[in-house]
């Protein structure tokens, strides 16, 4: 996923060539799921952007925007309308937007493997990579995800960007990636 | 009567409110015309749970929910938080819990207001999205405790995060200096009347700084598995509920907490339900 990209390990260009806050917009969604689709989409026909948190003024409480490159709207529009996943509102960016954590917290239990993203915390089998603990977040997607991914192996367990649909789905979505990672390097 | 409001991994199942009793590892609640059952593995579930084994040892009523379907799309938490709005003014509850549900500004702030036109105002507990809700709206200060892990007392002390995903990394790396995230968080109006922070070492804090720390017993594999934070939640949610002072229910639900998860044995793969049921013996030895 794309979206991964804003962790440090592959620091973000956005747009063309780090453009100011000025030529950019943001586009909002009904949900994070929303979000996340399109983002993807976005990024699949080669556009470069950032997903970032909303200003003050337009927040709910469980948000995500798509920062983009204000001269491209026309063009990211009509690829969205496409794509069946348009957004709510698009507006110009007038400050500076949230930026979402980008630190990862890895606890070794021995036979067992953890990894935090914010407030998400997965934990594997280190021999047989099956998910065996899922915990942290206050999403409702939560405890959904957890139904769906515990008892899993890594590459069999749905993926947190598939199925959830909240920030906590996001950041589990980043703790999945980097324990997959790891699991990798373990092999 | 004290009452506990969440969510269950269930896009179906409805707008509920009736009390609950544990049978096994599962969580029945009447409603709606008839008995609704959920596995306790974590969520609200589990917190309900332990909230019940503690008025099942003193001999209390069982605890009463608000549940509805949700499974983050945030549909089901907006009928729950409706449900609320309705309905609250003319309940009486000793405490009220609030927990995963979908943060939402507005909705919180109106179920806030049909709670504080309540003839007697409950006890106020916010624990996960609702903890998120009620410190972005800026009204943090109308609860009487909040329940974050570490991670999310960085996000409490952080005054321009909405939520935990947006804590700032200079004060994520604070993360072993719990004094000054809770002297900031409060220096912001950013945390209920009490702090119980759920980590390595459990903290209750008010507004003065830490008053109390419990790391005893110490069981490191706790920390991965997940619905450890809602028992102590349910564990506090059922002692205020059944009248205990919040400084000591707060100091108890951690002991309590961690003696049932000593007792379980746990490795990180162990699933929640097996520490719950170790909770009465725990409660007996705090006696």
């Amino acid at each position: 996923m794309g979206f991964l990209n804003l962790f440090k390990r592959s620091p973000d260009k956005s747009g063309s060539g780090g453009t100011q806050s000025a030529d950019r917009g943001i586009m909002v969604f009904d949900n994070t799921s929303e979000v996340i689709r399109a983002e993807t989409v976005i990024r699949e026909n080669g556009w470069r952007v950032r997903v970032m948190g909303p200003p003050a003024e337009i927040r709910t409480g469980c948000d995500l925007v798509i920062e983009f490159p204000l001269i491209e709207h026309l063009n990211i529009r009509r690829l969205l309308e496409d794509a069946g996943v348009e957004p709510l509102q698009t507006v110009p960016v007038t400050g500076p937007l949230l930026e979402p954590v980008d630190i990862f917290f890895t606890k070794d239990f021995g036979a067992f493997l953890m990894v935090r993203a914010a407030n998400m915390k997965i934990t594997i089998d280190k021999q047989s990579s099956v998910i065996v603990n899922i915990s942290g977040g206050g999403c409702p997607d939560v405890p959904f995800l957890a139904m769906e991914m515990v008892g899993k192996k890594l590459n069999d367990a749905p993926r947190p960007c598939s199925i959830g649909h909240t920030l906590c789905g996001y950041a589990l979505d980043l703790a999945y990636e980097e324990i997959q990672r790891q699991y990798q390097c373990l092999q | 009567m004290f009452a506990v409001v969440g969510t269950v991994p269930d896009d179906d199942f409805p707008v509920v409110k009736g009390a609950v009793f544990v049978d096994g590892d599962v969580l029945h609640v009447e409603g709606s015309g008839r008995i609704h059952e959920i596995p306790i593995n974590r969520g609200t579930a589990a917190l309900l749970a332990a909230a019940f084994m503690v008025c099942r040892y003193f001999g209390k009523p069982a605890p009463e929910a608000f549940l509805v379907g949700d499974t983050g799309r945030g549909h089901g938490s907006r009928r729950l938080y409706q449900r609320l709005e309705e309905t609250l003014s003319d309940s009486f509850y000793t405490s009220l819990t609030f927990h995963y549900i979908q943060p939402d500004v507005d909705w919180h702030n109106r179920v806030l207001f049909a709670v504080e036109e309540m003839k007697t105002r409950p006890i106020l507990i916010a624990d996960a999205g609702f903890m998120y809700a009620a410190k972005m709206s800026g009204q943090a200060p109308a609860y009487d405790v909040f329940t974050p892990d570490m991670g999310e007392l960085a996000f409490l002390a952080d005054e321009s995060a909405p939520h935990p995903f947006y804590t700032r990394g200079f004060i994520l790396h604070e993360n072993n200096r719990a004094p000054q995230l809770v002297e900031r968080a409060y220096g912001h109006d950013n945390a209920a009347r009490y702090l119980l922070v759920k980590g390595a070492q459990d903290l209750i804090a008010d507004r003065s700084g830490i008053l109390e720390t419990v790391g005893e017993p110490s069981t490191e594999a706790l920390e991965a598995i997940g619905g450890t934070g809602d028992i102590i939640t349910g564990l506090l949610a059922g002692l205020t509920g059944i009248g205990w002072d919040i400084p000591d229910a707060c100091t108890a639900s951690a002991r309590i907490s961690r003696e049932a998860g000593r007792d379980a044995n746990p490795d990180p793969g162990t699933q929640v339900s097996d520490i719950i049921r170790h909770i009465p013996e725990a409660l007996d030895r705090l006696r």
